[in-house]
């Protein structure tokens, strides 16, 4: 029986205190771990005898523009089938130079997830194989999902309110 | 393609041809592009391209309060809406901590097998349009239109259905609708017959077989590798289903089996989708008939008690005023909505279904990301289609399922 306590022990004892942010939100393990050790510590979870986190579910990132020097989060989200246990970690970096290690070369799924990733978020995968826009056109300049996009405000403002009654 | 006549070394027909199949190609069910390197009629290299018809679900869903986010899911894999509002639904729940009923839960997958079969009929009749049958098609397709007239009874609407609410459904099935329901599970003349007939017009139809069987295989590893789920993922042979796994909506309650295939080829996809009819079938029954063993007030329930996140009934808006005060609160975003993160996924017809929510507390989520199942396995179609013909390229995309809302967000 695969527990939380027992994930969260194996991942002490082998990265020590690089792991931070131990947090079990409606019973999912969560955890931050340095964006350097993203792929060692995937490939632990994947690898380790005990875990065999061998299904990645899901990779996709958040903006915090408020978070100096970490504003980007790349969060994966990681199954193992067998014991049916999920886990999600997080790795920040900074919107300046976001630089993250690429996935794919442990999960073919990495591809087209890191391609959306960077669509949205401007997350620069090294070791990509294809690292180019895949849901937006080409020729966009910008990373749409970033917070300093806001979309519009729903309330009107292009009617003149006295028309309306309301002036 | 071992008899393949491979054309002799500096030979001029030995260049190879350029296609583009897509983005409007009759064969290819929806907006997809792929940019194919033929030699012959044999594929040497594909190339996909998505994204003709995305339209930033999880950027609007980053403005709009959580009952607004589900005419959005409605869009993504729209043959079977249902189960999408329904996944939306139990992530809100699963954020609010409200539990529903088990007359709800019943009452849901009820719904969201119906979307199941209409789901499945739709690819399994259309890999056989592809492969040149085209009456199966017509038979099974009175059936959706019979699943449409249900949901149509429950919710007003057919293919967007934006069906049901948070903390369970906005009234409660209708005589009709049970009706119906009977109709489409009578073994004479509803669905199961049909689906016989179906089969029995393909399972052991040699040049069905001869066309599918080999087609677009894949193994089990790399299905896992590439993200499979769902029918697909079962097909080459590993049983995940995550109603079995993470049961939801008390899918526990019932019996059933999940059906694998042993070398994901198109023909594998084709008889896992239907055996998952035949459950769906199954389960309908089981939950029509812990439905009806609801009596008296039990039965009148369709929705949990949770006035400040479940819309109350139009008729009560205008003549309670407790129910206008929720009515009001919740239209305008001021129910209070926990801060944390949820991920909840749902056994979608195409697989894992994922949302995963961000709340900081505010009127509508930090964050949403959908994760859709099409767009994680289209990865891997590329692979599947090499070395094989141009007209099996066709049939292994129908058989994947693809379903360009969902690919593409």
């Amino acid at each position: 029986m695969l527990t939380n306590e027992i994930i969260k022990k194996k991942l002490t004892e082998k990265f020590g205190n690089q792991i931070t942010d131990w947090q079990e939100p409606y019973g999912m393990l969560t955890f931050t771990a340095p964006k350097e050790l993203n792929l060692k510590v995937m490939q632990y979870l994947y690898d380790e005898e005990e875990l065999k986190f061998t299904f990645l579910t899901d990779l996709q990132a958040v903006h915090y523009p408020d978070n100096n020097g970490a504003e980007l989060a790349v969060v994966y989200h990681m199954h193992n089938w067998k014991e049916n246990v999920r886990i999600r970690f997080k790795v920040f970096t900074d919107i300046q130079q976001p630089d993250v290690f690429s996935a794919t070369a442990l999960f073919q799924s990495a591809n087209f997830m890191e391609r959306e990733t960077y669509d949205f978020y401007g997350v620069n995968f090294v070791g990509h194989p294809n690292l180019k826009r895949i849901l937006n056109v080409d020729e966009m300049d910008y990373f749409p999902m970033r917070k300093e996009f806001p979309l519009e405000d729903q309330t009107r403002i292009d009617k003149d309110d006295e028309m309306f009654g309301r002036g | 393609m071992s008899d393949h006549i491979l054309l002799p070394e500096g030979s001029i027909e030995k260049q190879t041809t350029t296609l583009n199949l897509g983005p409007t190609h009759p064969a290819t069910h929806g907006v997809f592009q792929n940019i194919l390197e033929l030699d012959g009629e044999r594929i040497m290299k594909a190339t996909s391209t998505v994204g003709y018809i995305h339209r930033a679900f999880e950027k609007i869903a980053e403005r709009r309060p959580l009952y607004q986010i589900t005419p959005l899911t409605d869009r993504l894999n729209y043959c079977s809406s249902p189960i999408n509002n329904m996944g939306w639904h139990l992530t809100c729940e699963k954020l609010l901590g409200v539990t529903t009923p088990k007359r709800v839960d019943y009452l849901r997958v009820i719904i969201m097998e119906l979307a199941r079969i209409s789901d499945h009929l739709i690819c399994n009749s259309i890999v056989g349009v592809d492969s040149g049958a085209y009456s199966g098609f017509l038979y099974v397709m009175q059936f959706r239109e019979l699943i449409y007239e249900i949901y149509e009874e429950v919710c007003g609407s057919r293919l967007t259905t934006n069906i049901g609410r948070i903390g369970g459904f906005e009234r409660n099935f209708t005589n009709a609708a049970f009706e119906k329901l009977e109709k489409f599970l009578d073994e004479k003349s509803g669905y199961p017959a049909q689906l016989k007939e179906f089969e029995n017009l393909f399972t052991r139809n040699r040049i069905f077989m001869e066309r599918t069987i080999g087609c677009g295989p894949i193994s089990a590893e790399r299905a896992m590798n590439y993200g499979f789920t769902g029918p697909n993922l079962r097909a080459a042979g590993v049983d995940y289903d995550v109603r079995v796994h993470s049961p939801y909506s008390s899918y526990q309650d019932f019996d059933f089996t999940v059906p694998v295939g042993t070398t994901g080829d198109c023909y594998d996809r084709f008889l896992v989708r239907n055996e998952e009819m035949w459950q769906s079938l199954h389960i309908i029954k089981q939950a029509y008939q812990k439905v009806q063993e609801f009596k008296g007030a039990d039965a009148d329930i369709y929705h949990a008690d949770v006035p400040a996140y479940y819309l109350p009934e139009k008729k009560d808006v205008y003549t309670k005023m407790e129910a206008l005060i929720y009515h009001f609160k919740i239209i305008m975003g001021e129910s209070t909505m926990p801060a944390g993160e949820v991920y909840h996924s749902v056994e979608g017809a195409n697989g894992e279904l994922g949302f995963y929510l961000i709340s900081d507390g505010g009127r509508t989520p930090y964050r949403l990301h959908f994760r859709r199942p099409c767009f994680i396995y289209y990865q891997a179609y590329p692979e599947l289609i090499k070395d094989g013909m141009l007209s099996d390229a066709v049939i292994t995309m129908s058989s994947l399922n693809l379903i360009a809302g969902e690919l593409d967000a």
